[in-house]
């Protein structure tokens, strides 16, 4: 090899390594801007007021700095969103990978693919204009125009294709000797599905629900749209409610002036929702990676 | 219950069960028609050419999407001239040169740990880092560089998907004529993963298109009246546009909104056939 040719494949080889050491310093980048400005508003704050305080009005003339109201709206439609993704979603992963023909596959799949597409703002304007008035309204009379049950359904729609091809991934990776040593024991085709498949992918099923639930808890426009801007610890879903997010847009919207304590607060909701977030998403991929391992 | 009737149960349970699936597969399908629906009706009525050529405006039957639309093409192109080469690159480094040591474990952990961060998260990066720390400015670019920071995960992990496609067996017969290493990557691994990292790219270009938390946080305007002639200038987006009509108190924004969704999706639309054509015409099978 001429030195020539090596100068240039070395100089490509540190090209493509300092591409890859950049995705570490974005991550790193992530963390020291949340800190920083989090310790900033600490130092005004009592971590333990931030944590006990009931009330979140920070933009009031009274002000409170309880993150339980904003924690509490995130969690409410997490936990509603998962009621629509995790059955649903499950049961759509068990009629592909078990059930359904190639062709039927073919129609379901993209289905699943443009509802992974449509933007969050579409699925907040689909909860505000239809969602709450043309449904909700009509089966629960004292609905609120801004909800945490639209909220719930639709970033449960948005992240049924999520549960749905994950946990495919995961029953379709079951090894079919497994079924079939079920069916020579003459099992019906349920207790095949339920009993063995279903159960032997269950780690691999719960990562995605795990992802599905850390993916809801970050959603930020449907929630801003269709849930409200009233932080209250509730769990009633017919009422208005904040989330995490809502809270970081409004405030963003707003003319707060950069470096107040009101402008701060972004930062330390931020920091919750990324503590929060990631380690849903280290314990999803930690599941994971043991269930790829445990069938190969 | 007695012993006889636990079979019978079960056996209708089995019978059940599939079309129990395909009732929650319908629900999805149902979801997914409603939305196109009540979009199309509320919004084909505002859907017209003085719409797509105007300036937004506090008349409802004056405003239009212009700016928004030409924002979103800007970023468009600004975002893939960013995320593409460095997700492709890294992509490109993970699977042909990263040695199976700890860094390249931690990297490649980091990297699914990046795809899991809320966009709003990348959004408040983006603020420091480009608005405020480069003072860049509430610009088109700092727009650009936020969205490529979102997308970039996931150009990554499916780029990488598709080399680790690319049998074993050509990189291999490319070193016998006495490749080099980049010769191999160049002409051998990359033509033959081109359509599955194009296909990706365009959905994670899509998945940009639609996002408009993080541009918020950066403090994109709502209300613009000119477009932008660089990646200088201050602007608008489509769903930053559609998240400005929907959260007016008005109802008749709302038409607005959904006409403007149209023209999201219409976008979208587009894209998706584009990697779908791509994923099915040039699709190599080994």
């Amino acid at each position: 090899m001429t030195s020539q040719i090596k100068v240039k494949e070395n100089l490509i080889h540190s090209l493509f390594f300092f591409c890859s050491v950049l995705s570490i310093f974005i991550m790193l980048g992530i963390v020291v801007v949340i800190v920083t400005e989090s310790i900033g508003f600490f130092r005004e704050i009592p971590v333990w007021e931030f944590i006990t305080d009931t009330q979140w009005t920070p933009l009031f003339t009274e002000k409170h700095f309880g993150i339980l109201p904003l924690l509490n709206g995130t969690l409410l439609v997490a936990f509603g969103s998962a009621l629509v993704s995790i059955p649903t979603g499950s049961l759509i992963a068990i009629y592909l990978s078990e059930y359904a023909s190639p062709r039927v596959r073919g129609v379901i799949k993209p289905v699943l693919e443009v509802l992974a597409g449509i933007p969050t703002v579409v699925y907040g304007y689909f909860a505000l204009t239809f969602i709450t008035p043309v449904i909700l309204k009509h089966v629960f009379t004292d609905v609120t125009t801004f909800n945490a049950a639209s909220a719930s359904i639709v970033v449960g729609i948005m992240t049924l294709p999520m549960v749905a091809s994950v946990s495919e991934d995961a029953l379709s990776s079951v090894p079919q000797s497994l079924r079939e040593g079920a069916y020579a024991l003459g099992a019906r085709k349920i207790h095949v599905v339920i009993g063995i498949v279903y159960r032997a992918a269950l780690s691999g099923v719960f990562a995605s629900y795990i992802l599905a639930l850390s993916r809801a808890i970050g959603e930020t426009m449907a929630v801003t749209i269709a849930a409200g801007a009233t932080p209250r610890l509730t769990l009633n879903f017919l009422e208005s409610i904040q989330t995490m997010t809502a809270y970081i847009v409004q405030v963003s919207l707003g003319d707060t002036p950069f470096g107040t304590i009101e402008y701060k607060t972004i930062f330390a909701v931020a920091l919750v929702l990324f503590i929060i977030t990631l380690s849903m998403n280290i314990l999803s991929n930690l599941i994971s990676s043991r269930y790829r391992r445990m069938y190969q | 219950m007695t012993s006889t009737s636990i079979p019978v149960l079960h056996k209708v349970l089995d019978k059940a069960f599939s079309p129990i699936c395909i009732l929650a597969t319908f629900v999805g399908i149902v979801m997914l028609g409603m939305l196109l629906y009540s979009t199309i009706v509320n919004g084909l009525p505002w859907f017209d050419w003085q719409f797509l050529t105007s300036y937004p405006s506090r008349i409802p039957e004056r405003a239009g999407i212009l700016p928004a639309l030409v924002g979103s093409i800007w970023l468009l192109i600004l975002t893939a001239l960013i995320a593409i080469p460095i997700g492709v690159g890294t992509a490109i480094y993970m699977e042909e040169y990263a040695p199976k040591n700890v860094i390249t474990r931690i990297l490649q952990i980091n990297i699914y740990n990046l795809a899991g961060v809320p966009s709003i998260v990348y959004g408040i990066l983006g603020l420091a880092l480009f608005v405020r720390w480069m003072t860049l400015g509430r610009c088109l670019l700092a727009g650009a560089l936020t969205l490529s920071l979102v997308i970039l995960p996931i150009v990554i992990i499916a780029s990488q998907e598709a080399i680790r496609a690319v049998p074993n067996s050509l990189r291999e017969a490319s070193y016998a004529l006495g490749a080099t290493k980049w010769q191999t990557i160049r002409y051998v691994v990359l033509p033959a993963s081109l359509s599955g990292i194009l296909t990706s790219v365009i959905l994670a270009l899509s998945r940009a298109i639609g996002e408009a938390a993080p541009l918020i946080m950066i403090g994109a305007l709502t209300f613009v009246p000119f477009l932008p002639s660089s990646i200088f200038d201050p602007f608008t987006a489509l769903p930053i546009q559609i998240f400005n009509w929907v959260s007016r108190p008005q109802e008749e924004f709302w038409g607005l909104a959904a006409a403007g969704i149209l023209v999201l999706l219409a976008l979208l639309l587009t894209m998706n056939s584009i990697a779908v054509y791509i994923r099915y015409k040039k699709r190599i099978r080994w």
